[in-house]
């Protein structure tokens, strides 16, 4: 059971961008968590899924999710997911974003990487795929010690202004 | 003029650096990565239901009742 939650850096967004990296993060925890408050400018749709890339690696990344939304409870595999169709966007009610949180133990091991990961999709709507929550369980196959996280939309779109990402180092997990 | 944020967590710093060309193509790449797993999706969940109604149907055939047939379904 984690004791410690230290806040190693925060950002929140002035304008729209394409994505949030985490560098040079320290070597000093046993857990990574990255807390995420966050909307994507996808057109058309009410959700979009938020991609993770490890030490700047497009490899080696699998996973799977269990989702619900207005009219399915389902799962399937994802790839560079590391939540699936949690992230609000553009047609979803205006102003709100997405909880999303990211777990990864023992980032600084030589094993392979895990990461849990559980978010939803806000949105004041009864239509179908109208909003989503999901809990996403996500493998970085890759034995390098974890140094930077970089979290974008999966489908190519940006995150909006005002959202907010925080990464927090956990000791004695 | 698209950016990304860079936070370095050793020294506090916050950067936003404009995407180059090959970033640029790496988002064209993913959107047109996911509409086509989308597009396969739709067929295939298609595809299901398309199988789903023609074996409804010979069951049908076969002299079940929808009540039956529904109760092999579930």
């Amino acid at each position: 059971m984690a004791n410690t939650y230290t806040l190693i850096a925060s950002v929140t967004l002035n304008t729209t961008t394409a994505s949030i990296s985490f560098t040079s993060i320290p070597a000093t925890f046993t857990d990574l968590c990255v807390l995420l408050s966050v909307r994507s400018n996808r057109a058309g749709a009410t959700n979009d899924s938020l991609a993770l890339e490890v030490n700047g690696s497009t490899s080696n990344r699998s996973g799977r999710v269990l989702y619900g939304n207005s009219n399915v409870a389902a799962s399937t595999t994802t790839t560079s997911e590391v939540n699936y169709a949690g992230l609000v966007a553009s047609t979803a009610t205006a102003n709100t974003f997405s909880n999303i949180s990211v777990y990864c133990s023992n980032y600084t091991s030589s094993n392979y990487k895990s990461f849990s990961s559980d978010g939803v999709s806000e949105n004041n709507s009864s239509a179908a795929d109208s909003a989503f929550a999901g809990i996403n369980a996500w493998l970085w196959s890759d034995s390098a010690a974890i140094t930077s996280l970089t979290f974008k939309s999966a489908t190519g779109n940006s995150f909006v202004q005002y959202s907010t990402a925080y990464l927090y180092g956990i000791s004695n997990a | 003029m698209t950016t990304k944020l860079i936070v370095d967590c050793s020294t506090g710093e916050v950067q936003e650096i404009a995407l180059t060309a090959e970033e640029i193509a790496e988002r064209e790449a993913m959107a047109a990565e996911y509409a086509a797993q989308k597009a396969q999706e739709e067929a295939e969940a298609t595809a299901k239901a398309a199988a789903k109604a023609s074996a409804e149907a010979k069951l049908s055939a076969l002299g079940l009742s929808a009540s039956e047939i529904a109760a092999l379904i579930k």
